[in-house]
């Protein structure tokens, strides 16, 4: 596939998924209902990988760049958040080893009662 | 002539390639320091020691945040590539996001009345473990600042991912698929860079995790 046809599909079906995010009545991001569609694309076979890979390939590569952008614009809200500092940080900062604990063990027991080692997979 | 230059988006463009390309100098130099943590700390240095307005880089930066749909959605082909773990886990995989979610509600709701933080700080914080797209929808839906909610977001990823694989030796995960969806859970798509580094299961894990913990969140906050 030409890659201007790869970004084609990739741009319409986000493009799309604005449209279904704004006629659904509940607030749910376009970016994963785009997900959900390419991913429903693919299982169905409507589509193959190699449609999408080496647009796909790109832009996954290089994921954190494009986040850039949202870390610089912390600065803007710099005001607001250094009022509320400590509970801003402490809150942000410690869920996350507590989430990511919770989330693995859960599933690290799980698969171990169905008898499905993990480790193979390695 | 400076004026014109400030004023285009290639100024922001141009900038954040600079600052990526330095911080990936940086990682190569000294190690394991995200680059995008030190291309982060050079653009607001560079803006701040110039005085350039934030709106200047935002024209620019703007064009680059609009691919974050784009790059989430292409998510899409590492969960199809990794279907067969998917369909050997499937219920773990579906009770480990459920309770990554619960807990990251839980957690923020309960050390927000510890701290006793305000309800527009409260609300900001709620889904700092989702994706930045649905954290701002949900913040703002709730009385919250979209700005901190992404400040949150953007904290939450950057302590998963540089933080990803000190977790797992913490707290004894062996399993990729485990440590895959744990990193998703509580780092969204900027945990997700760091999974992919770590190998091809826990890339697909987390970008599952992504999906399936912004549905939940989005539908847990829902019954607050």
């Amino acid at each position: 596939m030409n890659i201007m046809s790869e970004l084609t599909i990739i741009f319409g079906l986000c493009l799309i998924s604005e449209g279904i995010s704004a006629l659904i009545p509940v607030a749910f991001p376009a970016s994963v209902i785009a997900l959900l569609l390419l991913a429903l694309l693919l299982f169905s076979g409507a589509l193959k990988p190699e449609h999408i890979q080496r647009a796909s390939g790109f832009l996954v590569a290089n994921m954190a760049f494009f986040f850039l952008p949202s870390c610089v614009e912390v600065m803007e809200h710099a005001p607001a958040i250094l009022g509320q500092l400590a509970p801003f940080l402490l809150v942000s900062f410690l869920t996350v080893p507590l989430i990511y604990c919770v989330t693995a063990w859960v599933v690290q027991l799980l698969i171990r009662l169905m008898g499905k080692g993990g480790r193979s997979h390695a | 002539m400076l004026d014109a230059m400030l004023s285009s988006p290639l100024f922001g463009l141009t900038l954040s390639a600079a600052a990526w390309w330095a911080g990936c100098q940086v990682q190569k130099k000294i190690g394991p320091l995200p680059p995008l943590l030190t291309a982060a700390a050079l653009v607001i240095a560079a803006l701040s020691l110039f005085h350039i307005p934030y709106a200047s880089y935002a024209a620019g930066g703007d064009f680059i945040k609009l691919m974050l749909g784009p790059v989430t959605a292409v998510l899409a082909l590492n969960i199809y590539n990794q279907r067969a773990i998917l369909k050997e886990h499937f219920l773990p995989v579906l009770a480990g996001c459920l309770a990554g979610s619960l807990t990251s509600v839980g957690s923020v709701l309960v050390l927000c009345r510890v701290f006793h933080v305000d309800d527009a700080l409260a609300a900001s914080l709620l889904p700092k473990s989702v994706t930045t797209a649905i954290a701002i929808g949900i913040a703002e839906s709730r009385g919250g600042i979209g700005g901190i909610a992404a400040a949150a977001v953007m904290v939450a990823g950057l302590t998963g991912a540089v933080f990803a694989p000190l977790f797992a030796k913490l707290f004894r995960i062996t399993d990729p698929v485990a440590e895959g969806l744990a990193i998703g859970a509580c780092s969204h798509a900027l945990g997700t860079t760091r999974a992919m580094e770590i190998g091809p299961v826990q890339g697909a894990m987390s970008s599952i995790a992504i999906c399936v913990c912004g549905i939940l969140t989005s539908i847990l906050v829902l019954f607050l």
